[in-house]
């Protein structure tokens, strides 16, 4: 049968079949199995109200089960199975022999190195997009162009930016934007400014702001100890406060590499091919696509922020840097986390640009395309669960988060 | 207004604009360059890059005028060789200058006469027209040398889109691709949506035990990742028999979608005013009644950000069509898989890579751009909380 026709008849039975079942199956329960007349029909329509959420609750129910809430543990049963044993139990093997490959370990690093940067770059510059435009007249439409990549495929995202970083042999002409820009670098002044100057100042003001925020997160243990009194999350703080000091080490140890590292200056590079930094310009195409989304949010809840506030920092005295930072930013942090978690989640899961762009060559694996591997290139059902479950097992704290704040919003 | 008050608008206005030029520029200028670079032939493209073939471009070339044997022409004492140097040699534009010698190619301006010595006389007009006179003994053997430097204006052609949506190469050939991933998008975007709505409305709107447990429920399957359900949910599919075709792919796409349809849905419908609702139960209204004539036309913009979201997830898709859809035969290939499939293929082909990929983004966008608003209610309703 044509599909198109096959799509039609299946919209027609999928929304009939719905349509009908639940207008059906409120009419069997109120007039057959609980009809509200007769000596009970007070008691009826009070049963029939108990079952009818049910009724409207089931298909979902069904389905929600089925496809994301069975495969958990099925998943989690397969990765201590062996398939090719005839699912014999097999323990922790599958998650000793996923231990034992350099590629899951490469996989599994790159994808903190994406935890790390996308969620932060996608966040700050969704930040400065929101509160650049909205201060000016033609912000709206500022707006929907770099929101725009949101509709975009990450496959079609793929195929743009590997445009972008096309190279071509050096007598040629260059059709990539990357290398055309990069052999108008000489090594002359323009090199410096550009390619040392601004990394370092860069990185120098990531690791003020990475400090800055460790601050803010430890800073409550320390007055809390000075007052006598525990303000909650004491390890989360902690934790925080070593990873940004961490990240403050480890941005200020390659402040030197900036300056010592020797440029192939005049050669067109092949940049997917980089080992390390290939990373770098694969997370670049999902933080375009992020800002976008990032921005959106931010706009809204900077909007939502009380006028008074702002205006009182500025008969204060305070100047634009100062009210962004200290009057503006706390009082949205709620909504930064929320963007931050979700952006984190997109990441765990991030699989189409990987697997478009280098397919993990060139030791840009990560964990979902490493999955993708075991499961169908070697069939490995037993090994791809394993680390499927590894994603869950990363996922799982945003999870409980999540709910967590639902729970406590319900009440 | 607030920096009216602090009289610094003046000041960083300029600065607020030009950032957000830069920002814009720099976010759209990749998605410009491969839309650009769709509309150039083959040869345009790696011949440079596609931001110089906005402006007109100058080539110097290397021609000779004809052959002076046959086509020289007596005018009294002269011999003349006359022609036009884009008819003979192909291409075409505007001559900025010319020469008659490698080492200065651009020694003469159009219309200008070379004197090439003893009476010997070469001349190039701006339209490509030539003429070569002289005595009979210059006027033979090989023709005349010329560079000509002329500029072309910006050319682009659809030609690329023509050829792949007609393509005889399957391979190549995006017209059954973007059929297929019609088909799945279009179905995979509705029966979600039903399915949601009811449920939406019952954790929103109806008393029963265990209905907070539900709702936490949803919260926690909204980021679990369908990852984990892909051996599983493909085992089972064979198992039943419908094995890898639309139906699982359209089924596989209504699971993973409806916690955000339920999500979204349900915090809409809890915001409706419960007068409304109320007043329709007094009034001897039953739920089903409520359901359709109230709330579901109420909730339209939940509706439509859904929609959306799923759409473009949907359409954008390729692991779930991969795993699900696509067999052997391949037959059901989607855009975003046969892109991939052609990033392999057609690596250096950056006119059918190009273009294969605009026909696979244009129709998301066009959905972005006229339904920007309820994309944006849904994102918000969605995520703060």
């Amino acid at each position: 049968m044509n599909p198109a026709l096959l799509g039609l008849m299946t919209i027609a039975l999928g929304v009939g079949g719905c349509v009908l079942y639940f207008w059906g199956s409120n009419q069997i329960l109120d007039k057959v199995i609980f009809p509200a007349k007769g000596p009970e029909a007070g008691r009826n329509i009070n049963r029939a109200n108990q079952v009818r959420p049910w009724l409207f609750l089931f298909p979902a129910i069904f389905a929600l089960g089925l496809y994301l809430a069975y495969p958990v543990f099925e998943t989690l049963r397969l990765s201590l199975t062996d398939r090719d044993a005839g699912g014999a139990f097999v323990g922790l093997a599958n998650y000793n022999q996923m231990m034992a490959e350099p590629k899951f370990w490469e996989a599994l690093r790159n994808n903190m190195l994406w935890l790390i940067v996308v969620p932060a770059a996608s966040t700050a510059f969704g930040l400065l997009a929101a509160q650049l435009t909205d201060r000016i007249k033609w912000g709206a439409a500022a707006k929907s162009l770099i929101f725009m990549p949101m509709a975009i495929s990450f496959v079609g995202a793929g195929v743009i930016f590997k445009l972008v970083y096309e190279a071509r042999p050096a007598d040629q002409g260059q059709i990539g934007v990357l290398n055309a820009v990069w052999l108008q670098f000489e090594g002359g002044i323009g090199s410096f400014l550009f390619l040392q100057l601004l990394p370092a100042i860069m990185l120098l003001s990531f690791a003020a702001i990475v400090a800055y925020v460790g601050w803010i997160f430890v800073r409550p243990i320390a007055e809390s100890k000075e007052r006598g009194g525990g303000k909650g999350y004491v390890p989360l703080r902690l934790f925080v406060g070593a990873a940004a000091l961490y990240l403050v080490y480890l941005s200020l140890s390659s402040l030197i590499g900036v300056f010592t590292f020797d440029y192939p200056y005049g050669q067109p590079q092949t940049w997917l091919t980089i080992p390390f930094w290939n990373s770098f310009l694969l997370m670049v195409v999902l933080i375009w696509i992020q800002t976008g989304f990032a921005m959106v949010i931010l706009s809204a809840a900077l909007r939502g922020i009380p006028e008074e506030t702002v205006e009182a920092a500025i008969i204060d005295g305070a100047n634009p840097f100062q009210i962004f930072f200290k009057i503006k930013v706390p009082q949205i942090m709620g909504t930064i986390v929320v963007v931050w978690t979700t952006i984190t989640i997109v990441v765990l899961k991030v699989f189409d640009i990987v697997f478009a762009m280098t397919n993990g060559q060139w030791e840009t694996q990560v964990l979902a395309n490493y999955m993708y591997d075991k499961m169908f290139r070697a069939n490995d059902w037993g090994v791809g669960s394993a680390s499927a479950i590894i994603i869950m097992l990363l996922v799982t704290p945003i999870l409980v988060w999540n709910v967590y704040n639902a729970r406590k919003e319900m009440k | 207004m607030m920096d009216n008050i602090a009289g610094s608008k003046s000041s960083l206005g300029w600065a607020v604009n030009i950032s957000v030029v830069l920002l814009v520029a720099l976010w759209v200028f990749p998605t410009f360059g491969l839309l650009v670079s769709s509309f150039r032939t083959a040869d345009q493209i790696v011949g440079s890059g596609w931001w110089a073939s906005m402006f007109p471009s100058e080539q110097t070339e290397r021609f000779r005028a004809s052959d002076p044997d046959e086509n020289r022409v007596q005018q009294g004492d002269l011999f003349v060789v006359e022609g036009n140097i884009f008819e003979e040699n192909g291409g075409g534009g505007d001559i900025k200058s010319w020469g008659t010698s490698s080492r200065a190619v651009d020694a003469y301006q159009p219309g200008d006469v070379a004197d090439l010595g003893d009476g010997e006389t070469f001349t190039v007009d701006a339209d490509g027209n030539y003429a070569w006179s002289g005595n009979e003994e210059q006027i033979s053997g090989r023709g005349q040398r010329a560079f000509v430097t002329a500029e072309t204006p910006p050319e682009f052609t659809t030609e690329n889109y023509v050829n792949i949506m007609t393509s005889g190469d399957s391979n190549d050939n995006m017209a059954k691709a973007f059929f297929n991933t019609l088909t799945v998008t279009i179905p995979a975007t509705i029966i979600p949506i039903v399915v949601a709505a009811f449920a939406a409305y019952a954790l929103a709107w109806m008393d029963f035990p265990g209905r907070a447990i539900l709702i936490a429920c949803v919260v926690g399957l909204l980021v679990v990742p369908l990852q984990l359900a892909l051996i599983p949910l493909l085992k089972l599919h064979v198992g039943i028999g419908i094995g890898k075709g639309y139906l699982g792919v359209w089924l596989a796409h209504t699971g993973f979608g409806l916690p955000l349809a339920i999500y979204l849905l349900r915090n809409y419908m809890v915001g409706l005013p419960r007068d409304i609702i109320e007043n329709a139960k007094v009034d001897g209204a039953t739920d089903f009644q409520i359901f359709t004539k109230i709330i579901l036309p109420l909730s339209f913009p939940a509706l439509a950000s859904f929609a959306i979201f799923q759409f473009l997830w949907t359409w954008n898709d390729l692991l779930v069509a991969k795993v699900f859809l696509i067999d052997a035969t391949g037959q059901t290939t989607v855009m975003t898989d046969q892109i991939v499939n052609l990033l392999g293929t057609r690596g250096g082909n950056w006119e059918i890579l190009a273009t294969a990929a605009f026909v696979s983004i244009a129709v998301p966008l066009c959905v972005f751009f006229a339904m920007q608003k309820y994309l944006v209610r849904g994102l918000l309703a969605g995520s703060v909380k």
